[in-house]
């Protein structure tokens, strides 16, 4: 069972007090996108082995939604951090790839 | 109009390790906002008469204080009778700005728990550190008791307060009575 | 005979004697005794028979890793089976009970398998159960199924309480023998907070049986001071008879505290389900002795060496006067020099190696005068339900007998192998060594934690170190290493003790005895004996091609069951990689799975049982509904009235009576579980507008809409009334179920997506108890209140106002579910039964009746209203239900609106909601199928829709129903057939779905 530190309420606690969110960062496509873009926002998740950035929400705490890295094989957190971007911050980069020096950050859309 | 009750009116539990009490009807005021506001700051102090607190913690003088919920969000607890006064107050100190008050006291049951093994209590039902070096008198953990919502904090080192849900109120209660059932001392906090 | 002597037993109370009784036999024992020793000390040899072959079976060693003494424990309320009589502490009024055979353990019936034995070989269940099939319901179920199986499942509830409880530390060490007291001190020292686990009632482990010293003291004496020490110290938490039962991710860990297992009478909760995150986690769990593999090794009398010597030294049992030590190692030795100096027997140490010089332990067994047999093994054991004598041999040889030796027991010593269940449970990998012939942590692949480095520490012998002062000195260093990463300083003076050192001659890795035994011998090899698996059965597997561990184990069934192969393991993978002339560490291991040892289901659950199983929600009227015979129908965690019944009434009865009261007075219904959401900021109506597909931030303060929630998907997630109370302010009513879901559905968005609108909510739910007052009557009963004016003109439909009822503050909505003349009415929770208690004085007159959900249900359909979950399913959107007036044309944009134009969602085939009648008035049955013509390629008849709501309408007196149907708009009129699953085909013409009222005059007056 997973401990996360909640970025909002700088509280660290168990997996239960959190419910995932899944995949962070997506960028939303309403009314007038093509199929494909609307597809891929709707549907399309990656599902890496390594580095993901995800959503959690500190449902049984203070409420309020953030992101994770973490690796999905080892389970290491490399940081918790905002909601409220739409990208991971640079101290979560460079902590990945302190520890993945083979990592590649995501593109910027 | 008739007197208010609470979920549990004045229940009481007494055989255990711990004596759980349901209070009576406790005024709390939730507000969202931009909690650095000076307009919330001073009239929350004026209300309370304590502090803004900081991060996790809440701030009472007796029956009365602020708790620091979220961010952007804090729990006033009053007297449930000045609930009205204080929420008039409120909303004229918030006027056009983007903040909100809302009167929750109904929606509430609050339980008082006092004993020497009140931190064993909460230990058995949430999956918190309760330790006196850990949590002490000053700070609400908002977490889960068991399979609902709940935030509690410690009133003095053997005394703790409990708000939850009002429609689970007698859960919470048979929860709190079967955690403080005679014979279950764990004698794990040795500070 | 197995029996009690004069001297020795260390852990025995000898001035407190207990009864206890063993298959209705009344024995007697010590304080301190464990089940095990106390039979043993009865001479009850016999404990059991085995799994498959029903062959007698005695107990093999004094720890978990004991498998074949089984019991039975307790009785009625208390009863449980498969616990083991090794790690059960004796009590007064005890009662066990073998298992596993019929008629009884002396004579069992079942025990003839062991003559058709080469009829059950490795695979039989596989092989044997496939064909023919009938043979399953008349053979292979009634009677194999009866014979199989170990304990009892108990038949009553269980009468006890569990409980768990979170603790947090920064050193967790698992396992209070020598290594483990001595890292839990070290840590201590540094400052550390340590949590230290004992399984046993005591502590010190088997060090105290084994002897040695430290810095000059007897090792007993060394514990005592530890223990001491530790106790006196304010950061270190110690619990006995507490199991490390599993390594979870992120260092997690689940103990097991037995508090009452011992004392059944005492208060409290039997069991304690310790959850602990621990800093780092240090498993000091020993090390387990390996049986070694000769026929007849089952045989009760044939024991583990250290169990012998634990017997012997903790609990002052002889096992028999006459004991071979088997043996390929120097431990066993302590066992022949232990039983020696207790005045007992040793006839002869057969040891398999052969050593150019002795060990200072084989001097000394020497010297005591016991013959030592270097390069010599066991040919077979005989004997039936007890040892008589053993056949010896050469370990180099096929097991030609020189000499048979007259005994009564048997001790056996293949090797020790590590605990490192613990260590391996999170990914923690494990290396082979070759010295020790075991497979021990691999310090370098420890599992990872939460930061990305490896957060559990093995220390003595569960690391691989096995001389006392070794033990001590990895223990030491391993809690160093410990509190150095956790940022912990260990004082310069914190040391470790020294032990004194006794060189012991290395181990030899015997996996057959004799190495060449043949085929008859191997037939009587046992290597586990809980699942009667052979040496013979794990050749065989190898040779049908089960070459992965994995595959062997499941073929065989080596290692499964309540022992997971704690004594097996090892041999068996060993007696695989000969078959398949592999190196071991290729074999490679089974699994490791938590827990370590079974845990109590009741544990697992702890507080979550009765009571308290889940939470239930209730209103604040709940308890005048229970006094007024309501029925309850859950709804989520809420409990909602479905009618209320009078006497003489059925339930069918009650609601068609409170329908058509409801129709002609009027009725009340406890509406407070309905979400009550407030949506409040400057862009409150432009969020609203987002959320809801119709459009919200033009309605006017003062004025109510109805409104549809679609999620990203386009379908319907929920759906309710909307009260615009100032500019800034919505309140959004919720359906009851989706309160707390929309709630958090609007947080995510403005969280997630539009964190930069100015926009606040908050669920109120629960600070309001709201209730409905419908019928032709509502408005009378109000006026009887009195205390505002509630007439047409100062409150229109769909419009809101604050007010005072009877002196009761409280908010009224006029809205309508039902078609009639409604007031939805809030006022604060505490005040909530007071205020129904006055509705019903004032409503007396009127004919005021409450009603259920039931009622609600039918009041809607004859309206054609839908419900969030009856129409809806997850895949149905508002267009497919005639709501395309509430899907505002003019906004750009709102949630679901994209997906709303998919190919798919616009696709004109999509059923269609409509009305049903049937057409000899009965009632449609629920979610029944409509058909239509031809078939599908599965050869089905085509489905063209589907009932979604169905009720008897008393108000029409006949059956109503809706559904989605294909093309249903366009086809007015038709019938169509609606096969039942009672046989019956129910015909049904398409209506319109708003079956009374349709224009709505009744709600608007």
């Amino acid at each position: 069972m997973l401990i996360l530190t909640c970025p909002n309420c700088g509280v660290t606690a168990e997996e239960t007090e959190f419910h995932a969110g899944g995949e962070a960062h997506l960028t939303r496509f309403g009314p007038g996108a093509s199929d494909d873009d609307f597809e891929n926002y709707l549907f399309m998740r990656d599902n890496p082995k390594g580095v993901h950035f995800e959503r959690w929400r500190h449902v049984y705490g203070c409420g309020k939604w953030f992101h994770a890295a973490r690796d999905t094989v080892t389970l290491e957190i490399f940081g918790t951090y905002t909601a409220q971007t739409s990208t991971p911050p640079q101290n979560i980069i460079d902590k990945i790839s302190d520890r993945r020096p083979d990592w590649q950050p995501p593109q910027k859309q | 109009m008739s007197e208010p009750i609470s979920a549990l009116n004045g229940s009481v539990y007494k055989e255990g390790i711990a004596a759980i009490t349901a209070t009576g009807p406790i005024g709390m005021i939730s507000i969202r906002g931009d909690m650095t506001a000076g307009y919330l700051k001073k009239t929350l102090k004026k209300i309370a008469g304590v502090d803004m607190p900081d991060a996790r913690g809440i701030n009472l003088k007796v029956d009365k204080g602020i708790a620091w919920m979220s961010p952007d969000e804090l729990l006033l607890i009053c007297s449930y009778a000045e609930v009205a006064t204080h929420l008039d107050t409120l909303h004229n100190a918030i006027g056009s700005n983007h903040a909100m008050a809302v009167n929750v006291s109904d929606a509430r049951a609050v339980f008082r728990l006092k004993g020497k093994h009140i931190r064993e209590v909460l230990a058995k039902l949430a999956p918190v550190d309760t330790s006196p070096d850990v949590f002490a008198p000053g700070t609400i953990r908002r977490t889960r008791l068991a399979q609902v919502p709940a935030a509690f904090w410690m009133v003095d080192t053997e005394t703790a307060q409990l708000v939850c849900f009002r429609s689970v109120a007698q859960y919470v209660f048979d929860l709190l009575k079967t955690a403080a059932q005679p014979g279950s001392e764990v004698n794990h906090h040795r500070r | 005979m197995s029996t009690r002597i004069a001297t020795g037993g260390r852990l025995l109370n000898k001035s407190n004697a207990v009864s206890f009784s063993f298959n209705g036999k009344h024995l007697r024992g010590f304080e301190g005794d464990t089940l095990a020793s106390a039979l043993l000390a009865n001479d009850q040899m016999l404990v059991g028979r085995s799994f498959k072959y029903h062959r007698p079976r005695g107990i093999v060693a004094a720890g978990p890793e004991e498998p074949n003494a089984l019991m039975n424990l307790g009785r009625e309320g208390q009863f449980e089976p498969n616990q083991r009589a090794t790690t059960t502490e004796l009590f007064d009024g005890l009662e066990a009970a073998s298992q596993n055979h019929w008629p009884s353990l002396e004579f069992d019936v079942g025990a003839i398998n062991k003559y058709l034995s080469r009829f059950l070989p490795a695979g039989f269940y596989y092989k044997m159960f496939i064909h023919p099939r009938p043979f399953w319901k008349h053979v292979y179920e009634p009677i194999i199924r009866h014979s199989a199986g170990l304990g009892k499942a108990p038949k009553d509830r269980d009468a006890d309480t569990y409980e768990h409880f979170h603790a947090f530390c920064d050193v967790l060490v698992i396992g209070g023998g020598v290594a483990g007291l001595e890292a839990a001190r070290t840590a201590a020292l540094s400052g550390a907070k340590v949590i230290l686990l004992e399984q046993n009632a005591h502590w010190g482990g088997r060090a105290p049986v084994d002897g040695g010293t430290v810095e000059g003291k007897p090792i007993n004496d060394h514990v005592d001071t530890l223990v001491a020490e530790l106790a006196a110290m304010d950061n270190v938490q110690m619990r006995r008879r507490t199991m490390g039962a599993g390594v979870y991710d992120h260092s997690y860990v689940l103990g097991y505290e037995r508090l009452k297992d011992h004392a059944p009478k005492a208060q409290g909760p039997r069991h304690r389900l310790w959850r602990i995150r621990a800093g780092h986690i240090i498993t000091a769990t020993g090390a387990i002795e390996r049986p070694l593999s000769f026929a007849g090794n089952d045989i009760p009398g044939v024991m583990l060496a250290a169990a012998v010597r634990d017997y012997l030294v903790n609990y002052g049992v002889s096992v028999g006067d006459r004991t071979v030590v088997v043996t390929n190692n120097d431990d066993a030795y302590r066992t022949a020099i232990a039983l020696v100096e207790a005045g007992l027997t040793v006839p002869t140490i057969l040891d398999a190696r052969v050593l150019p010089e002795d060990s200072a332990l084989m001097a000394r067994a020497k010297e005591l005068g016991i013959r030592v047999m270097m390069g010599h093994a066991i040919a077979s054991v005989k004997g039936g339900k007890r040892v008589t004598s053993v056949e010896v041999c050469s370990q180099a040889g096929e097991g030609a007998v020189l000499e048979t030796i007259p005994c009564e027991a048997v001790a056996m010593s293949g090797g020790w192998s590590p605990v490192v269940h613990l260590w391996s449970h999170c990914g923690g990998k494990l290396v082979w060594d070759t010295a020790l012939a075991t497979f021990r942590p691999d310090v370098n692949n420890a599992p990872i934690g939460a930061d990305g480095h490896g957060f559990v520490t093995a220390a003595g012998a569960a690391a691989g170190f096995f001389g006392l002062d070794d033990i001590l000195h990895d223990a030491h260093a391993a809690a160093d290493g410990v509190v150095t990463t956790l940022g912990f300083k260990l004082p310069a003076n914190a040391t470790s003790p020294n032990a004194d050192r006794q060189e012991e001659s290395p181990l030899a890795p015997v996996w057959m005895m004799p190495q060449g035994a043949n085929a008859k011998l191997r037939e009587k090899t046992w290597l586990d004996y809980q699942n009667d698996v052979k040496v013979s059965d794990v050749r065989l597997a190898a040779q049908e091609g089960f070459v992965s561990v994995e595959h062997t184990k499941r073929y065989t069934t080596l290692g499964m069951a309540t022992d997971q192969g704690k004594l097996s393991n090892i041999n068996g993978l060993a007696t695989l990689a000969g078959a398949l002339n592999a190196d071991i560490p290729t074999v490679g291991t089974t699994t490791f799975r938590p827990p370590y040892h079974p845990i109590s289901m009741g544990a697992i659950g702890g507080e979550a049982r009765g009571e308290v199983f889940q939470p239930l929600r209730r209103t604040p009227m709940h308890s005048w509904h229970d006094a007024n015979e309501a029925e309850w129908e859950p709804v989520g965690q809420w409990r909602r009235p479905y009618a209320y019944k009078r006497s003489g009434e059925s339930t069918h009865d009650a609601v068609m009576r409170e329908v058509t009261n409801t129709r002609k007075n009027m009725g009340l219904l406890d509406a407070s579980t309905l979400g009550k959401i407030i949506v409040k900021g400057p862009d409150a109506g432009k969020f609203l507008d987002m959320l809801y597909t119709n459009m919200m931030s033009s309605l006017k303060p003062g004025k109510c809409r109805y409104g549809l929630m679609c999620s990203e998907n386009g379908f319907l997630i929920d759906d309710g009334v909307v009260a615009r109370i100032d500019d800034d302010t919505f309140l959004c009513h919720t359906t009851t179920g989706g309160a707390d879901r929309i709630h958090q559905h609007m947080e995510e968005w403005l969280q997630t997506e539009w964190w930069d609108w100015q926009v606040y909510v908050a669920n109120v739910t629960e600070q309001y108890a709201q209730i409905a007052v419908v019928g032709p009557n509502a408005r009378k009963c109000l006026e009887k209140l009195g205390g505002m004016d509630v007439s047409k003109d100062a409150l229109g439909f769909m419009e809101w106002v604050d007010g005072e009822l009877g002196g009761f503050k409280c908010r009224i909505y006029r809205i309508s579910f039902s078609g009639e003349l409604s007031y939805e009415i809030a006022v604060v929770a505490g005040v909530g039964q007071a205020f129904w208690d006055a509705l019903m004085v004032a409503g007396h007159d009127l004919g005021v009746m409450p009603y259920g959900t039931e009622c609600l249900h039918i009041l809607r359909a004859e309206k054609g209203f839908i419900m969030i979950g009856d129409e809806t399913d997850g895949t149905v959107i508002p267009q497919d239900l005639g709501l395309g007036w509430a899907i505002s044309k003019k906004k750009e944009d709102y949630l679901g609106k994209r997906a709303q134009e998919r190919s798919h969602m616009a696709d004109p085939e999509r059923w269609k909601l409509v009305g049903l009648e049937t057409t000899d008035g009965s009632t449609l049955p629920d979610g029944a199928y409509a058909v239509g013509e031809g078939k599908n390629e599965n050869n089905q008849r085509n489905v063209i829709g589907r009932v979604t709501s169905t009720y008897h309408s008393p108000t029409l007196n006949k059956g109503i129903a809706m559904g989605l149907v294909l093309h249903g708009p366009d086809r007015m009129g038709e019938v169509i057939d609606f096969p039942g699953t009672d046989g019956k085909t129910y015909s049904a013409k398409i209506v319109d779905p708003v079956f009374y009222d349709k224009e709505g005059e009744k709600q608007n007056v």
